[in-house]
């Protein structure tokens, strides 16, 4: 096979509505398109049902009511808010929280099996910032059990297809181990398809098409200990910039508190949360439960003060605030840090996450089976007999493509991002639990939002400009025809030190600006690596391709951690401390202006009064300005939603009287 | 601790190759795919293989490892001796497409072949009662990572590609099973199973278990029960004898097969 740079070698295909991503979010949303009966291809980089959806464990936020008759949407959108540091998409909350239940029982009826109540209805469980048990799980393989339902689905699909129109391929098909390099678009800037490569053959192929859904997912594999896979190098964040959209809030990472330790191999793969929401404790070297003294003044009033409240909380949670280990994933992870810092550290510079003394051997087993089954086959480590060694590692990205919230389009037309990679949704943390459901919520309003795109210009199509394809394949093909450049893996290997060391979890204007200085040398140097071998399956040139992502999505979170001068959710500046009300109304948006990456401030739209009234005033007080403040209506909330707020909260009373953060 | 193993590595692709043998430096707590992974970025660039997780959940690192099929992700270098050679070959059953890579789309062609799940049409999401006692069978089943180590093992297809057409394997006779327990299903698959999934080539030697990284019971939970319900089907002695002769049923008169036409998956 010859690197043939003609773009007559470029295989083609049309569709309506091309899914890149075949995790939660795209099969959602191909599922969607194809229902709207629109023509659709799902690509992704890996096999059919691998996509990282897979490793999620803890299960899908959905506010069903099972566990406890008392929660519904409001509550729900109060916590994400709240985990958020209420800069989320007001919006996107809103949507999320109202349709996450239908969207999961939905997966029901598509045949997921999920744990039951002793009624038979869906189980829930307790996850960090969730006021009640809201996660819908199976064990601790709920993502599993997501992606194979909806692969199941997409096939359910194509086997109507198969009877009604003779080819199971008619309406969706799926290209597995393609990987999309670039996204191309007609003379008028439209969106006309995306371009990219067979893995296996090497073969470079187009998908022309009006509408392109981006649920690519994330950028983890940007950070030395992160718990994400290979496939994580932020393609669809770059793929956005490059097409001209405009990403959102990017320095909001998400370092998850309790990631392996130990050994260094496993360093960074994850510890479900569910360890915690299931009675799981955090101790340091002292055998102390530290999360005590490190509840924030926010959250003061939910959370418990002493171990006894905070044990009785799990079996009597109406009497008993929660324990702090069940924090959001930010203050927790902080914590940790803290801890470490301090000396008061496990063996492994961790701390310990224990659950052997916490529940009885049997019990772990059946509600935390594959972490038992990790630890013992990855660490040696009897998790019923022993506590764990746990430290924070690189999770989620809550920055992303900046979308309209309702129907996931973003600024360029005919481009449209749903999932991990679209921006907004979380604020600057995300809740564990709210990642699945997303995927549901805004895979499927994509999918419907990208099919009203194709009805809208269905008479004028745009035809893909030649030029750009030319220039797709001369960059893919770039790296194999250089000799003598520096092996990719070598590049990738110091980019993630760098961004581990320098815009980690705890960020330092110094630290940063060093951060953006050596991203100039890696640009440098990834634009001369050289790879060896043909183009059939040569995981050396895919990790050549992936590097112009990752410094893209890098000097995204470097130049944002830079502007943010504050500390809130996933982005903690040393230099200063305090969350800000003033940075709260501010979204940090990056684009391309050529090859230069800007950065813009742009407020952040405002929360809907009814919305806003499901807050005490008390609680707002914590995180808006004065102005703010003197502008929302002076009545106190009323109708169904305030009355569990105020039930819920019965210590908010005292609220005012705790200190306000300075800024 | 760390040391200098000594692998061999099959390196080719569909037409030709050979075991090629390396050097790699091993670190305290490795699983084989870091060393592969060390020996990928320090000196075979261009070894293709495949990986996601790290964590045994994703099912993609299946390989034989001295000629076991396991998982690279979950397979610990403290299990071998410094001073032995492992030997990395790709699953045999499958088509190599390059190095460790193989083409595993005949699962995905079985996978399209089950017709799906068939709930009652009457109840409406939301509305679904399930006891925990009566989806822990189908929930065991579900736990499959799919990564084909039982296809890749079961003596009906490893070295007889000639019966791919006839028997679905382990994997996805699991899964007819799965439907076939699974409390809101409505659909009868017991049929199917037998004579478009070729449940009968099935003869319990249980290897499809002893691979299976999820330690799911195929053999004893899933196959052995499904062939108690066909056989209960089939107690019309005269249909019983016939299957027992002929050991192959004839596919004719099952209606509720679902026959896509069988495409490349690329
Ligand atoms: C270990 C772990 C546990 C987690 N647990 C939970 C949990 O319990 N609850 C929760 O809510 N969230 C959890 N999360 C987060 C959640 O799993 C992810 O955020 C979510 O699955 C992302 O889904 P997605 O649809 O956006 O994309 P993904 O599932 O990540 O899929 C991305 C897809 O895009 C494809 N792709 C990427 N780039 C390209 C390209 N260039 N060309 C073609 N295809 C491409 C990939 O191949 C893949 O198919 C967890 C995450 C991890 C890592
Ligand atoms: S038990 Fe049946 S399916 Fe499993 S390996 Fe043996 S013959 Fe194959
Ligand atoms: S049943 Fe077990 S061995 Fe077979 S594909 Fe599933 S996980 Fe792999
Ligand atoms: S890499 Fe996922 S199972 Fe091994």
């Amino acid at each position: 096979m010859s690197s043939d740079g003609s773009s007559d070698n470029i295989e083609r295909y049309s569709f309506d509505v091309v899914v890149i991503g075949a995790g939660g979010s795209g099969l959602r949303a191909a599922i969607e398109a194809r229902a709207r009966g629109k023509k659709t291809a799902i690509i992704s980089k890996s096999l059919f049902g691998k996509a990282h959806t897979v490793m999620a464990e803890g299960g899908a936020a959905a506010a069903m009511g099972n566990a406890n008759p008392r929660d519904n949407w409001q509550v729900h959108f109060r916590d994400t808010m709240r985990g958020g540091k209420f800069l989320n998409n007001p919006r996107m909350a809103e949507l999320h929280a109202k349709e996450a239940p239908d969207r999961v029982w939905e997966l029901e009826a598509w045949g997921a099996l999920f744990d039951r109540t002793a009624e038979g209805k869906i189980s829930q469980r307790n996850f960090g910032g969730h006021e009640y048990p809201r996660l819908a799980h199976v064990g601790d393989r709920t993502g599993l059990e997501m992606i194979r339902t909806l692969q199941q689905r997409v096939v359910a699909l194509q086997q109507q297809d198969a009877a009604s129109l003779g080819d199971p391929d008619a309406m969706i098909r799926v290209f597995a181990e393609t990987t999309i390099t670039r996204l191309v678009k007609d003379s008028s800037g439209r969106i006309a398809g995306a371009f990219g490569y067979i893995r296996d053959t090497g073969r470079f192929v187009v998908f022309e098409a009006p509408a392109v859904v981006l649920a690519t997912g994330g950028i983890g594999r940007t950070f030395k200990v992160t718990s994400n896979s290979w496939e994580y190098s932020g393609d669809g964040h770059a793929l956005a910039l490059l097409a001209g959209a405009s990403l959102l809030n990017m320095e909001f990472v998400q370092f998850h508190p309790t990631g392996m330790i130990w050994p260094p191999s496993v360093r960074g793969i994850l510890v479900t949360e569910s360890v915690r929401g299931d009675g799981g404790v955090l101790r340091n070297s002292e055998g102390k439960r530290f999360m005590f003294d490190y509840v924030p003044d926010v959250f003061r009033d939910q959370y418990a003060e002493t171990e006894e409240e905070a044990d009785r909380w799990y079996t009597d949670p109406d009497n008993n605030r929660r324990p702090p280990e069940l924090l959001p994933r930010d203050e927790v992870a902080r914590s940790i840090n803290s801890e470490i810092k301090a000396g008061r550290s496990s063996p492994h510079g961790g701390v310990f996450l224990d659950v052997s003394s916490r529940l009885p051997a049997e019990e772990i087993m059946r509600r935390l089976p594959s972490m038992h089954h990790q630890f013992k086959e990855l660490a040696d480590v009897d998790i019923t007999a022993e506590p764990m060694e746990i430290g924070p590692t690189c999770h989620y990205v809550m920055g992303g493509v900046e979308v309209d919230p309702d129907t996931g389009a973003s600024s360029v037309p005919g481009l449209f991002a749903a999932g991990e990679v679209s921006g907004g949704m979380h604020g600057s943390n995300r809740l564990g639990g709210n990642s699945l459901s997303d995927l549901l919520v805004f895979g499927k309003r994509a999918g419907d939002g990208a099919a009203d795109y194709v009805d809208s210009v269905s008479a004028s199509r745009p035809a893909a400009d030649e030029a750009e394809l030319t220039d797709a394949l001369a960059e893919a093909i770039a790296p194999l025809s250089r000799t003598d450049g520096e092996n990719p893996y070598t590049v990738h290997a110091e980019l993630q030190q760098t961004m581990n060391d320098l815009v980690g979890l705890i960020r330092r204007a110094p630290e940063v600006k060093q951060a953006l200085t050596e991203l100039e040398k890696f640009k440098e140097r990834a634009a001369h690596v050289a790879v060896a071998g043909g183009r059939a399956y040569n995981p050396g040139w895919h990790y050549a391709l992936d590097l112009r992502n990752m410094l893209l999505v890098a000097e995204c979170v470097a130049l944002a951690a830079l502007e943010r001068e504050e500390s809130r959710g996933g982005h903690t500046r040393d230099d200063f401390p305090a969350m800000s009300p003033e940075w709260r109304k501010v979204n940090l948006v990056l684009s391309l202006s050529g090859e230069k990456l800007e950065l813009r401030r742009k407020p952040l739209p405002p929360i809907r009064p009814d919305l806003l009234a499901l807050f005490e005033r008390s609680e707002l007080k914590k995180y808006m300005t004065d102005e703010e403040l003197a502008d929302l209506p002076a009545s106190e909330p009323a109708g169904p939603a305030s009355e569990s707020a105020s039930e819920s909260e019965s210590g908010s009373a005292s609220e005012s009287e705790s200190k306000e953060k300075g800024h | 601790m760390g040391y200098k193993a000594k692998f061999r590595v099959w390196r080719g692709d569909a037409g030709t190759g050979a075991l090629q043998d390396y050097e790699v430096e091993v670190n305290e707590g490795e699983v084989v795919l870091d060393v592969l992974h060390r020996l990928q970025a320090t000196q075979a660039n261009d070894l293709a293989l495949r990986w996601n997780c790290k964590a045994g959940k994703c099912g993609s690192c299946s390989m034989e490892i001295n000629g076991r099929p396991r998982l690279g992700c979950m397979t610990r270098m403290s299990v071998f001796s410094p001073s032995e050679t492992l030997t990395i070959t790709p699953m045999r059953t499958f088509p190599v497409i390059r190095d460790l890579v193989t083409d595993v789309s005949f699962n995905y062609e079985k996978a399209r072949q089950i017709p799906s799940f068939t709930p009652d049409a009457s109840v409406k999401p939301g509305e679904f009662r399930m006891m925990q006692q009566d989806v822990n069978r189908s929930q065991e089943f579900r736990k499959c990572i799919e990564c084909y180590l039982c296809q890749n093992t079961c003596h009906v297809i490893r070295d007889h590609a000639e019966n791919e057409a006839a028997f679905a394997g382990p994997r996805f006779l699991m899964r007819v099973a799965e439907l076939e327990m699974h409390p809101a299903d409505t659909a009868d698959r017991r049929d199917i199973a037998q004579e478009d999934f070729g449940l009968g080539y099935c003869n319990i030697t249980k290897c499809c278990t002893e691979v299976c990284p999820e330690h799911i019971k195929i053999t004893d939970n899933a196959l052995i029960p499904m062939k108690e319900r066909v056989a209960g089907r089939k107690y019309d002695p005269l249909v019983w004898l016939g299957s027992k002769i002929s050991r192959r049923p004839k596919s004719e008169g099952t209606p509720v097969a679902v026959r896509p036409a069988a495409k490349d998956a690329t």
